[in-house]
């Protein structure tokens, strides 16, 4: 089997508009969690979110064309601009024919949706607009990404809620590992910030009213989050003889299934997950040296997660770092995953641990190192990503510093 | 005419049609362990009440609920402050 290198990263999201502005963010604690400006103050018992605040398509979109693409699908194709503008392939029609698209995607154009809804249910309307279903359906991430760089390779959409990308990262890897493809564009892309989807998250009374403090004694609740993220991997041998910039390599992806309940996550279904990534990818669970978290920052998630840490790794997990970045960028949901998964690889590459951001009190049933508010210089060999979501569909990636 | 029910009744009627349980098997001394109630089932349950009373429940209020008689006497007290 081939070994596989990352030669392309692109994000945006509510800690800015593209990899730089990211990871600066990440390396200094920022927080990208503000008062929400998509709803009127007042209308959701939470006030707050990680939005990619004062987005508009232009810049980025013809009219024309943002009228074809949910607001999710142009943080997509954005993030999959970077990400394909530095690995600066040279796309020949062999290459993009044998060059794989795998979104993740939870719960599609929403926002599309959700105006659509507005027009029938409030406003009286007979109609809604005929771009509805092309915008909302949760593919057309891959589709736009498709379309965008007339790549005609295989491209699907992976919908596991908050694994979407981890699982679509994960095919995408395979496949390019497997000799199905030569090179894969993968991640995920989301934007959740719709007034039915807010109050579907409202009533389930996991958000918090204040901020995201994962892994802390006083958490209160996860912080939605909206944004993308997008890879480029290809065959490691084919990288070097081209010269391309590696950012890191992808060696382990493991999946499971809690089998267990809808919403609670299982402390089993985790550690199988991770596993299993350790196993694909060959390694000791003491060769890990830092854990990007799943961390919500909900009470069920981050003990549960503390607690498969510490039956995976047994005696080295007080010596590994652990840390939820989703405490600046939110929970992204689809894009999760991907966004995770560049925190991993930037950590690797840039030899800095992201910290956990909002920390304030250890809580003895997430007894880990957490990296609290302050990042971390650290020489790290393996870096590992959980995602792990509602009805317990797990992913866990692995990379490897190039 | 029939006597209005109590609180404390529709409370436990909306917490059997919710857990699609039989009414006379919830008494405001049952636990949420013997109803089988999940967490989940608790937000399901707090939203069944919302609708019922015409009230809104705040998270903090619901995240101290242990056991079927502080629903009911956390319902009377939003009633009472409408």
């Amino acid at each position: 089997m081939r070994r596989v290198a990352i030669t392309g990263l692109g994000a945006i999201s509510a800690l800015g508009r593209n990899l730089d502005e990211y990871w600066c963010a990440l390396r200094t604690g920022r927080s990208g969690i503000a008062p929400l400006e998509c709803l009127p103050p007042g209308t959701l018992r939470f006030a707050n979110g990680a939005e990619v605040r004062g987005f508009s398509h232009r810049g980025y979109f013809a009219d024309k064309q943002a009228d074809f693409v949910d607001r999710f699908a142009q943080f997509g194709v954005i993030a999959a601009r970077e990400a394909v503008s530095g690995a600066a392939l040279e796309w020949t029609p062999e290459l993009r024919e044998s060059t794989a698209i795998v979104t993740g995607s939870c719960v599609g154009g929403q926002t599309t949706q959700d105006l659509g809804f507005v027009n029938l249910y409030k406003l009286g309307l007979p109609r809604v607009n005929p771009l509805t279903i092309p915008r909302v359906m949760s593919s057309a991430g891959a589709s736009q990404i498709s379309m965008e760089f007339g790549i005609t390779g295989p491209a699907y959409s992976i919908s596991t809620a908050c694994s979407s990308s981890g699982h679509a990262i994960g095919q995408a890897f395979w496949m390019v590992r497997g000799g199905q493809v030569e090179a894969a564009i993968t991640g995920g892309c989301e934007a959740p910030f719709s007034m039915g989807n807010l109050k579907a998250w409202e009533a389930m009374r996991v958000v918090s009213p204040d901020t995201c403090r994962p892994f802390s004694k006083d958490r209160t609740g996860m912080i939605l989050g909206e944004g993308a993220a997008m890879l480029v991997l290809e065959p490691l041998e084919a990288a070097q003889a081209r010269g391309a910039r590696i950012h890191a390599e992808i060696v382990g992806f493991g999946m499971s299934a809690d089998a267990n309940h809808i919403t609670q996550p299982s402390i089993d279904g985790a550690a199988r997950a991770m596993r299993f990534a350790l196993r694909d990818a060959g390694l000791s669970p003491e060769q890990v040296g830092y854990i990007n978290a799943h961390g919500t920052a909900t009470q069920a998630n981050d003990v549960t997660e503390a607690a498969a840490i510490r039956a995976v790794f047994n005696a080295h997990a007080p010596r590994l770092a652990v840390s939820s970045t989703k405490s600046m960028h939110g929970h992204t949901l689809g894009a999760a995953g991907a966004l995770e998964a560049l925190a991993s690889i930037l950590a690797l590459r840039e030899g800095i641990l992201p910290p956990t951001a909002n920390f304030t009190t250890p809580d003895p049933e997430c007894d880990l190192d957490v990296i609290p508010n302050l990042a971390r210089p650290a020489q790290v060999e393996y870096a590992m990503s959980n995602s792990f979501a509602f009805g317990g569909l797990n992913a866990v990636l692995v990379f490897r510093r190039a | 005419m029939s006597e209005p029910l109590s609180v404390t009744q529709r409370v436990l009627n909306t917490i059997a049609a919710t857990q699609r349980i039989p009414p006379e098997r919830v008494t405001i001394d049952s636990s949420f362990q013997e109803l089988g109630i999940d967490s989940m089932d608790g937000v399901n349950i707090l939203f069944a009440l919302e609708n019922e009373f015409d009230l809104t429940i705040p998270d903090e209020q619901a995240k101290s609920i242990r056991g079927i008689r502080e629903m009911v006497e956390g319902v009377e007290k939003l009633l009472a402050a409408k």
